[in-house]
């Protein structure tokens, strides 16, 4: 059967045109200036440059930020659903899985969406509250609500990862842990959230990567001016029209990228 | 003691999903609204339903999700399946290289590969519309065919297909009638991920089709200011038959097995 390896040149060839040279294209608009035409190309940092400037730094800590405390929460709440689920029966552990995926299946507009008719101005709960006699409360448009946004988006992203570490752990290490004297903190701290550690690291770079990415949530639930990475790479590229430095602005998310492809595959090989 | 901790984990583990699945339930409750208002419930009718299939931006947006997705999903299906079979029979470092490649798509920020594609077509002078759509959609589908295809090939004998023509088949018929049946349950996994991927497309769909041509996501994104119950019975007609494939997807398997046990 040795012909049967040709059967990868198609999408040797295919791979290479739409998805090597895309890259290669955002790197290269990234240290050029504008204009595209290959015949007198001119080099420059100026799009790096640019990222210096107060502006774009603000951006820059205002994602961090937005993704840090996303991530942070995401881990505080899923870290107990992970560990609770991780307890549970076989077959219980399965449905419960599937109630984690399935909202990741559901387009994420349409979950943004949902959520907007319930927290907008004149939403579910502000009805609510109103006729229940409370006064409305006011969470659209603000960092409130992106977080919230976030986080439930990205929930799942967080749960699976650790929950499949949990699963696997060998319970007899938990025992030992209790023979040996320890109290239930000690043993929670020293065994347990040690072993699942690689799910925590690999649920925390997902979500944090995935969140400081998105443009869709921000911009649906902050209002027109909120910005973070995601916003200004399609302001670049959309309303601006100026496709380098939106291409040097997305370099950081690809430099993020590859750093965590590397810690994936040394948390792999440390397994 | 054990009992009371159980029931709060219970009650936590509740409350966490009634958060997750609230804004999903509550806006499929107001598409069933008799009134234009998302927050009142007036009395059940089906007139947003009846106008959805009224509204011809809406049926064009499912149109254009619709054939995509199928168009997008056969090719990837097809060119993911024979790579992942030809790649078993490479060396390992040609092997490596294209996994490498082929988890980029999977890895990248959907933002990264929208500019990436973005650029690309327009360094091409393609202009942008349904076929550039469509040429994205195969782009980053066919990566999650390989996946799901390869660990099947790689567990399969690797005489098998030797001993099938040595018994007077031809390599086309050694293909599709031995390993094709074998790697199967790969298959299919590869075709419910790259449809359900395409269908839930955004970002990709967004950068590189321009404003002429709008899928669902895309008609949702730009009448996101005027929300009516119409666009909740659009996103209800949506979820239903999305978690009606993932309910077919878990349950069928559980059924077989079920099945075989009583055989």
């Amino acid at each position: 059967m040795k012909h049967m390896k040709h059967l990868i040149k198609p999408y040797l060839i295919w791979s290479l045109i739409i998805v090597v040279i895309p890259m290669v294209l955002v790197m290269l608009y990234s240290v050029t200036t504008a204009g595209n035409s290959l015949v007198n190309i001119q080099f420059t940092l100026d799009n790096f440059k640019k990222l210096g400037n107060s502006i774009y730094v603000k951006v820059f800590t205002r994602s961090l930020s937005i993704g840090g405390i996303t991530t942070g929460i995401c881990l505080l709440i899923g870290y107990p659903i992970a560990y609770i689920i991780s307890r549970k029966k076989e077959t219980v552990q399965g449905i419960l899985i599937l109630l984690v995926t399935i909202p990741m299946w559901i387009n994420m507009l349409l979950r943004t969406y949902a959520l907007m008719n319930i927290i907008s101005e004149t939403g579910f709960i502000n009805t609510l509250l109103i006729s229940l006699g409370f006064d409305k409360i006011e969470i659209m448009y603000t960092d409130v609500a992106v977080v919230l946004g976030l986080v439930i988006d990205l929930l799942p992203f967080m749960i699976l990862p650790i929950h499949t570490i949990l699963n696997k752990m060998d319970k007899s290490y938990v025992e030992a842990a209790y023979d040996l004297g320890a109290n239930k903190f000690t043993t929670f701290k020293k065994i347990i959230f040690k072993m699942s550690l690689p799910g925590v690291v690999n649920g925390v770079i997902m979500v944090f990567i995935l969140s400081i990415s998105s443009f869709v949530i921000p911009k649906m639930l902050g209002g027109g001016q909120y910005v973070l990475i995601g916003n200004i790479i399609e302001e670049q590229f959309i309303t601006q029209g100026n496709w380098n430095l939106g291409s040097a602005i997305s370099m950081i998310l690809i430099v993020l990228m590859l750093i965590v492809i590397r810690v994936m595959n040394k948390l792999d090989k440390d397994e | 003691m054990k009992k009371s901790k159980s029931i709060f984990s219970n009650l936590y583990i509740i409350l966490v999903f009634a958060i997750m699945y609230a804004p999903i339930l509550i806006s499929m409750v107001f598409s069933f609204n008799s009134a234009r208002s998302l927050a009142k419930f007036e009395g059940f009718s089906l007139k947003w339903y009846q106008e959805l299939l009224a509204d011809r931006d809406i049926i064009s947006a499912v149109t254009v999700s619709l054939t995509i997705a199928v168009i997008a999903t056969a090719v990837a299906t097809v060119l993911g399946t024979i790579t992942a079979i030809g790649l078993s029979k490479n060396r390992k470092i040609v092997k490596e290289w294209l996994l490498t490649i082929n988890n980029v798509p999977i890895m990248n920020p959907d933002i990264v590969t929208a500019i990436g594609l973005m650029i690309l077509f327009s360094s091409m002078k393609i202009e942008r519309g349904y076929f550039t759509m469509l040429l994205a959609h195969i782009a980053f589908c066919t990566p999650y065919v390989i996946t799901s295809v390869y660990p099947k090939v790689k567990n399969l004998d690797p005489n098998l297909a030797n001993a099938a023509m040595d018994l007077g088949a031809t390599p086309f018929t050694a293909l599709t009638k031995v390993i094709v049946p074998l790697i199967k349950p790969g298959i299919v996994a590869g075709i419910l991920l790259s449809f359900t991927m395409s269908i839930d497309d955004f970002v990709i769909s967004y950068f590189v089709s321009g404003s002429g041509v709008k899928n669902i996501s895309y008609y949702i994104y730009t009448s996101r200011t005027r929300q009516t119950p119409k666009i909740n019975a659009l996103s209800t007609v949506v979820i239903v038959v999305i978690v009606a494939i993932i309910l077919l997807i878990n349950v069928v398997p559980l059924i077989k097995n079920r099945k075989k046990k009583e055989n």
